[in-house]
């Protein structure tokens, strides 16, 4: 794999003073959220407390009332952001190797097919490249879109959860690759699995309360994946339990 | 085995339904000329069947190139009001509009303006089709799985981009149950112009049938009416199956 934009440093992505109102209510106010460069952040959070609307800001996908988002290079931040949703979002029309190529055939590019082959190869579906996507597990659908994620090959990615919908061994799974073919790469996850931020996260937050605050960042040693029977990991795993669970009684 | 049950099952029903014909004209005591039995309409199919299948082919085209144009102009006109809010507003109120005239009050006037020959029959099909075709593709253009649009946002597609590889694509299985419906009923346009107005087809043999107390005549056009119909109907359904292979209820 050849990554131009690996090779240059990718930038952190700085979130400054965001506030979101929805239906009258605020759910965050002069939030300040950085993802450090090269690195994974993990942000934690009970369900509503507005985390996937806050990387669908980051993505350009909604607006905030007020703040900005911007790269701490200081250049735009259009064309160098991925990102992974809930779902596997696989268009059930194309073939997996038109699904991990869809980018290119979007913004009216040629499709760089030996490229595409090669990271299906990574994620380990050789061979399946003319399936469709209803011919495939959960797992390996999640497999398709990770490829599809790689294809785009920019410096920031944010995931949403995207490993939620699947079972306990394939997500696991599933967490090793993305943490080693992501790695690098400025990442930004969501998540409601303390166990997968511990994974993959190198700084964690919890984000909770009315307006929803940031807590102070928790650093998990080692570098990801992490094995799921760490000793630090599983310390910092209840340590975040606690904080989740602090922020649900406040 | 499963297969030639399914050819089975309606075959019976067919049967079942032709004894029951064969029962009441036998023993209800209707006289021939108001109920002929099914005797007497297979005697007619087969005595005058070159005369009936040159009839029955006037009317196949009329439907035919009815659907083919009704389908065209249905799909065009959502997608031309899909692409447009402006042009969606002054198309809405017209298309409703259309639709609050029956055909039948239209029939006359299309045959007197553009005569006896195919084109009133088809523009009468066609005014009678476009319609569940541009509603159902306009629907399901609208209801595009928001997730699938938001992918292709964050990969830098344009508008007309995504219209034409997401949307569009996504609309499909909709567009399929509009055409469905638009081949079912798409014989009512043709035999409603051929009863306003015509001097060939299976309509205009009825009408013609009629007049003359020749019931069975009438009886024989009208079976192969609903054969025509029945054979247009799996048509349009094998091609939607192939077409639409991909979609996950298949």
């Amino acid at each position: 794999m050849s990554d131009s934009h690996q090779q240059a440093a990718p930038p952190g992505l700085e979130m400054i003073g965001l506030a979101l109102r929805y239906e009258g209510q605020t759910l965050f106010e002069g939030l300040n959220l950085t993802a450090e460069a090269g690195r994974c952040t993990a942000l934690l959070g009970a369900s509503g407390v507005g985390k996937t609307t806050l990387l669908r800001i980051a993505a350009g996908l909604a607006v905030p009332e007020t703040g900005h988002v911007r790269a701490s290079d200081g250049l735009p931040l259009t064309g160098r952001v991925t990102w992974m949703g809930q779902q596997d979002l696989l268009y059930p029309w194309a073939r997996v190797l038109e699904n991990v190529t869809i980018g290119s055939r979007l913004r009216g590019q040629r499709a760089d097919k030996p490229r595409a082959l090669k990271l299906l190869d990574a994620v380990g579906l050789h061979g399946r490249e003319g399936a469709l996507p209803k011919e495939l597990s959960g797992g390996m659908r999640q497999r398709v879109a990770l490829a599809r994620t790689l294809y785009e090959d920019r410096p920031v990615v944010l995931m949403d959860e995207p490993f939620s919908a699947l079972d306990a061994i394939t997500r696991a799974a599933m967490q090793e690759l993305a943490a080693r073919l992501l790695a690098g790469r400025t990442m930004l996850l969501i998540t409601h699995d303390p166990l997968e931020a511990c994974r993959l996260g190198h700084s964690l937050y919890v984000l909770a309360g009315k307006p929803a605050r940031l807590g102070p960042a928790l650093i998990v040693p080692g570098t990801p994946p992490r094995a799921p029977d760490d000793d630090a990991l599983l310390h910092t795993q209840g340590e975040l339990l606690r904080a989740l669970l602090d922020g649900q009684t406040a | 085995m499963k297969h030639l049950q399914n050819a089975l099952r309606p075959a019976g029903t067919v049967f079942g339904l032709l004894v029951l014909w064969w029962g009441l004209a036998r023993f209800s005591g209707i006289p021939a000329f108001l109920l002929p039995g099914p005797g007497a309409v297979a005697r007619v199919l087969v005595t005058q069947s070159g005369f009936l299948f040159q009839n029955m082919l006037v009317t196949l085209v009329e439907i035919g190139l009815g659907l083919g144009f009704g389908t065209l102009f249905g799909a065009l006109l959502a997608l031309v009001m899909v692409f447009s809010r402006g042009l969606q507003r002054w198309l809405l109120p017209l298309l409703l509009l259309s639709q609050a005239v029956p055909v039948f009050a239209l029939a006359p006037l299309l045959v007197l303006w553009l005569g006896f020959g195919l084109a009133s029959k088809v523009l009468l099909t066609v005014l009678v089709i476009f319609f569940p075709v541009t509603a159902a593709f306009y629907d399901g253009l609208r209801r595009t799985e928001p997730g699938w649009l938001d992918l292709a946002q964050t990969m830098g597609a344009s508008r007309l981009s995504m219209l034409l590889h997401v949307r569009l694509m996504a609309a499909l299985p909709a567009f399929g149950a509009g055409l469905r419906i638009a081949a079912s009923i798409a014989p009512i346009g043709a035999i409603l112009g051929e009863w306003a107005g015509a001097s060939e087809g299976l309509g205009y043999i009825m009408l013609n049938a009629n007049a003359r107390m020749q019931t069975d005549v009438m009886f024989a056009a009208l079976v192969l009416l609903a054969v025509l119909t029945v054979l247009l109907w799996v048509a349009v359904d094998m091609l939607l199956k192939k077409l639409l292979h991909w979609a996950p209820d298949h």
